[in-house]
């Protein structure tokens, strides 16, 4: 318990005495602030447009800041994470095993257990800020509306759920390889690949396009981000977390039985 | 307190390790000899749990190192051969999250650290990032968390490797140090290195442990007979009749083509198990000649690892 302490404090120290958490963090907040701004002055011109042009509000029928500004946004923030994890996670093996470092820290009284933790709570602990940080959206929808709490709160939830996933995959790809740019295009690769599985449903047949939808990454966080939680989509992420960890582990394990 | 029974180590088709046996006592200081290649950093991995051997055992501390890994590791300082540390952690973070995770306890790792600063003369940079560090410090801060939770024994790979001569002789006398209080494995190729701070030395080639002894016991071993270089005042042709009519000795060359006011050098071969150097000077002196001097010329332990090595 102690050691993965100590690893996780010298990870999450790791992340801010390099440039790489101010980063990705700051990346990350131009990103989201300017899709939450797109999405929140698009719903603020059409309200304002459907108040003067009783036509165009039946077109555009229900106006609901939850379902149009507040929903869009966990999303895109999802989108966005995409992009950004995979950074955060790519030099968390690859880095030790480049330096050789990896050979001292094996060889410390650790387990690899206590070592996978340390670096996945410590990339969670950035995430968790990074995420924390988007709050200001939420807050500034309530300046100017009346959302309703809880599909925010689960949307959430449901953002901690995605970005657990993205990070143990993201892990996983960096134990792999001592070359972070391979591990950060391994990472991309196959969260994007995960991501729109759920948009190519209609091509394929009612079984695979069923098997696809839900093995889909972003199929998954939809029932959040409606205020909807649902077990299986808990499962399902929990999952995959437990999977790629897992797959981690085996990875570190295999130098023992290779060769 | 270390105990390596037929070790054997493949790399895919790669044959490392052909079955590596030695042991070392508690306090002494093992020499690990050998070319590049021959096997010394993969026996060290073994030892402290990076890998596990193909077929063989190990043990440190009574604690096989394939079935109690950790309990091995926490008895162990290692120090890698090209010193990798986290460059992004100052000298005395590193050391207190070595300390940590080594196993010393919350309250004793301040005092731990501060004691294991001093040793390795490190206080003067404890605040420098690692990167910052020249090699030498580096090699300090390296050995410096080997040694941070006193561990039993000690694995040293390559200790003095690129650092200089003024380095190598802190590094040296701080290993010296640790004897008797510390089991020691130091590798190496630079034999003097050896011969100054080792008890025991392990010559490993090609996989193989080719010799297994004390440096003076190696050499005197692998010279197969004594050698003395002696040197006296008197007639050449002369000299080197009487010198070779002494029982035991079985050859006599001249050494210095031409004589300096009659002073030749001759090296006197004999056999082993006779000390010919008793019934050298009377006769020496009966003649009427002058004894300058007269030495044993020992085989350096290069020429000894050559021989060793190349026997094969």
């Amino acid at each position: 318990m102690r050691n993965f302490y100590l690893i996780f404090k010298k990870e999450f120290k790791s992340y801010f005495s390099s440039p790489i958490a101010y980063v990705v963090i700051t990346m990350f907040l131009i990103l989201s602030g300017y899709f939450f701004y797109n999405t929140f002055a698009l719903f603020s011109t059409i309200s304002f447009n459907a108040t003067i042009d009783p036509a165009l509000a039946k077109q555009v029928g229900l106006l609901n800041i939850t379902e149009s500004v507040a929903r869009p946004l966990f999303g895109n923030i999802s989108v966005i994470l995409l992009l950004m994890v995979p950074l955060l996670t790519m030099r968390l093996f690859s880095e030790e095993k480049k330096s050789g470092t990896i050979e001292l820290l094996l060889t410390y009284p650790v387990t690899d257990m206590e070592v996978l933790l340390g670096k996945f709570l410590a990339c969670m602990a950035v995430f968790t800020i990074m995420i924390a940080l988007t709050v200001l959206y939420p807050i500034l929808i309530i300046a100017f509306g009346q959302p309703e709490a809880g599909p925010i709160i689960t949307g959430y939830i449901g953002l901690f759920f995605v970005g657990a996933s993205f990070v143990s995959l993201g892990i996983f790809a960096s134990s792999l390889t001592e070359n972070q740019i391979i591990a950060a295009t391994l990472s991309f690769g196959v969260l994007i690949l995960f991501f729109m599985m759920g948009t190519s449903v209609s091509l394929m047949g009612p079984t695979i396009g069923n098997i696809m939808m839900h093995i889909s990454l972003i199929g998954h966080l939809e029932g959040f981000a409606k205020g909807i939680v649902d077990t299986t989509d808990i499962i399902y992420y929990f999952l995959f977390i437990v999977l790629f960890n897992f797959l981690t582990l085996r990875v570190l394990e295999s130098k023992k039985w290779r060769g | 307190m270390i105990e390596v029974e037929n070790l054997t180590k493949y790399y895919g088709d790669y044959h490392a390790l052909k079955g590596v046996t030695f042991s070392v006592k508690k306090g002494d200081i093992l020499g690990f000899l050998g070319p590049n290649g021959a096997g010394k950093t993969t026996t060290m991995r073994i030892l402290t749990c990076f890998f596990p051997p193909t077929s063989g055992k190990a043990s440190v501390a009574g604690f096989d190192v394939f079935e109690e890994p950790l309990e091995v590791r926490k008895r162990i300082g290692y120090l890698p051969e090209n010193v990798p540390l986290y460059k992004d952690m100052t000298v005395e973070d590193y050391l207190i999250f070595a300390a940590g995770i080594k196993g010393v306890e919350g309250k004793k790792i301040k005092g731990a650290v501060a004691k294991v600063m001093d040793e390795c003369v490190l206080t003067d940079v404890s605040y420098k990032f690692i990167a910052e560090l020249s090699k030498g410090y580096r090699q300090r801060v390296g050995l410096a968390q080997a040694l941070v939770n006193e561990p039993e024994v000690l694995i040293l790979d390559e200790p003095t490797i690129g650092l200089d001569p003024k380095q190598i002789i802190e590094i040296r006398k701080l290993i010296k140090n640790l004897a008797g209080r510390r089991t020691v494995i130091l590798s190496t190729h630079i034999l003097p290195e050896v011969s100054m701070t080792c008890q025991k030395v392990v010559i490993i080639n090609d996989g193989r442990v080719v010799a297994v002894d004390t440096p003076q016991n190696l050499t005197s071993r692998v010279q197969g007979a004594s050698r003395f270089i002696i040197r006296i005042e008197g007639p050449s042709h002369e000299v080197i009749k009487t010198l070779e009519a002494i029982q035991g000795v079985s050859k006599v060359i001249r050494r210095d083509s031409h004589a300096a006011n009659g002073i030749g050098e001759y090296t006197i071969e004999s056999l082993k198990e006779r000390d010919i150097r008793r019934d050298i000077a009377p006769v020496i002196v009966n003649k009427g000649w002058a004894l300058i001097e007269l030495r044993p010329q020992e085989m350096s332990l290069e020429d000894i690892f050559v021989k060793l090595v190349t026997k094969e």
